[in-house]
């Protein structure tokens, strides 16, 4: 069975910074993929590469298509649905206006789709005129990953869910992640921080170091694993 | 019953900090400024002529003003070229007219052309540019003035041309006070393409587009928007809302020539600069002011002859810059981390 996502020896730099030095990863359809490894390994930078903001070579494949070189909006429009780390909310927009900017590539109506997505966010429904900035953090990062389900991607790309949340709402955006994963059969590939939260939700996992993979196994072994414990776990 | 009220209370609240707070006392303001008008329009039959052919000259000024507001919004990037690029469509609806188009068909042929020629200047000449840096893009629009002017003058020459009257060249009689058919005309022409170009922002698919694209070109990359052609196409509405503004300064300075559009330019600034650079409406509203304003100062203030216009535009532009940058509808934007 091939892979949904496969990258191989992808490389990746920022002008003269070389960040990526031969990325290898596979995802398959229907699974949660964790990335993990310190500040600087190249996390963010490996999903900007499937999403194609940064220059990279190497071969990107997705659904057996060749990403290399597509821009953003074109790695979107094949289903591949990118949260960046931090603002990827609208704040000047409604809530409303969020959401249907992530049906921006669907034609006809998205109602199902809506209803679909306030079935696992309801609050949303209420807030819908509401401009997003005033939303809480939490709130906005709700919103930004239900603005990517809205697209109904075959892949999610989630850079960073934790990133200033309390824990309380951490644990609550990995609970819908997991259900749209089981009930929907969201494909998700997930950079974090919070190793223990990504394992847990995870198949399998990935520990980048300064641009390479350093290590890679089911959740299972890379929780066993002592350098992993250590280092990400801190037990 | 107490909570509901508070809640509403809170909502209006909520409502008034999304706008930046500022924005009731600038809405009184300018009702106590139309009430002022108001007043003086049924006290002075010359202040309500005054006051219509300023609220006609300023709505020119705001049409230009919000092309340069779209166009600055999605880029950053001030268009000096928006004016002259006007100027050009204005000699295109000119030529059309001498080759037997009336002058309403030559009108809308002339908006079609401006909407491409906006595209295609954008993709040609400020794509290759927009990456790298917003003065790089500024400095192709001052070149692009220089460019649009030769190549008027060179097809065109530089004497007068003269177009037919889009309006009938009768008053109307409003309460004893006779207005000249041609200032409520272009008054309601520019307002019904403000009024368009706004509604597709704000109904559209596409305009939803826009703005995302605008505000937030990466993110609105990632939701499947095309940014570059949203770019391209921000330009072609803006040159069409240019057009339009050109083709209703021309019957009001009565002919036309390769300077048509220059002073407008400077009073489309202020009037930007005065509603708040990112701010569309504002600009519409700035241009409105700076037009009775400006109308009203000629004839009352002895000191200011019409030759003084343009300098007391500059006037307002530099205040304005240096008491309220952010002008009177920009908005700090509510954004929580």
């Amino acid at each position: 069975m091939t892979a949904l996502l496969e990258l191989e020896d992808v490389e990746a730099r920022y002008g003269p910074v070389h960040v990526l030095h031969g990325i290898s990863l596979a995802v398959e359809e229907g699974s949660i993929v964790a990335v993990l490894g310190p500040n600087g390994a190249g996390k963010t930078t490996t999903l900007r590469a499937i999403s194609g903001t940064v220059r990279r070579s190497g071969g990107i494949r997705f659904a057996g298509r060749s990403l290399g070189r597509l821009g953003p909006d074109g790695v979107a429009r094949l289903g591949v649905a990118h949260v960046p780390e931090g603002r990827g909310t609208f704040s000047e927009l409604t809530v409303w206006e969020n959401l249907k900017l992530g049906a921006y590539t669907r034609r006809g109506s998205i109602q199902p789709e809506l209803e679909r997505v306030f079935s696992y966010f309801p609050w949303l429904s209420e807030r819908r005129r509401q401009q997003a900035g005033t939303l809480s953090g939490g709130e906005q990062q709700m919103l930004a990953l239900a603005r990517a389900f809205v697209l109904r991607p075959r892949l999610l790309l989630l850079d960073e869910p934790s990133l200033g949340l309390a824990p309380v709402l951490v644990a609550e955006l990995f609970r819908i992640v997991r259900e749209l994963n089981e009930r929907e059969g969201l494909t998700v590939l997930v950079v974090e921080q919070n190793a223990q939260l990504a394992l847990q939700a995870a198949q399998t996992g990935y520990v980048l170091e300064a641009g390479r993979v350093a290590l890679s196994g089911t959740s299972e072994e890379l929780r066993s694993d002592d350098s992993v414990r250590r280092s990400y776990l801190g037990y | 019953m107490a909570t509901a009220e508070t809640s509403r209370l809170d909502g209006l609240r909520s409502r008034g900090a999304a706008l930046g707070g500022a924005v009731s006392p600038v809405v009184l303001l300018l009702i106590a400024g139309a009430i002022g008008l108001l007043i003086g329009c049924l006290r002075s039959d010359v202040f309500a002529q005054l006051t219509v052919q300023g609220l006609a000259i300023g709505s020119v000024y705001g049409s230009l003003a919000l092309a340069l507001v779209l166009v600055y919004r999605a880029t950053h990037v001030i268009n000096f070229a928006q004016g002259e690029l006007a100027m050009l469509t204005t000699y295109i609806a000119w030529q059309l007219i001498q080759w037997g188009l009336s002058y309403w068909e030559a009108f809308a042929a002339t908006l079609v052309i401006a909407f491409v020629l906006g595209t295609v200047l954008q993709v040609t000449l400020l794509r290759p540019v927009q990456h790298r840096s917003v003065i790089a893009a500024v400095i192709v629009t001052v070149g692009l003035f220089i460019l649009i002017d030769g190549v008027v003058s060179w097809i065109w020459g530089s004497e007068l041309k003269f177009m037919p009257p889009p309006f009938a060249r009768t008053n109307y009689d409003v309460g004893g006070v006779s207005i000249a058919r041609l200032y409520p005309g272009i008054f309601v022409v520019v307002l019904i393409s403000v009024l368009l170009v706004w509604a597709l922002f704000r109904f559209t698919k596409l305009g939803l587009g826009m703005r995302a694209a605008a505000l937030r070109p990466q993110a609105a990359a990632f939701a499947g928007v095309r940014v570059d052609r949203m770019l391209a196409i921000g330009w072609g509405l803006a040159a069409v809302l240019g057009a339009v503004a050109g083709l209703m300064a021309e019957p009001s300075q009565f002919f036309l020539d390769p300077t048509l559009m220059q002073p407008i330019l400077v009073y489309a600034f202020a009037a930007a600069v005065l509603g708040g650079l990112e701010s569309p409406a504002g600009a519409v509203v700035g241009g409105l002011i700076i037009g009775v304003s400006l109308n009203l100062l000629i004839q009352y203030v002895p000191a200011i002859s019409s030759t003084l216009q343009t300098p007391v535009a500059f006037a307002v532009l530099i205040i304005v810059l240096l008491i309220k940058p952010s002008g009177l509808f920009g908005h700090r934007t509510v954004r929580r981390v």
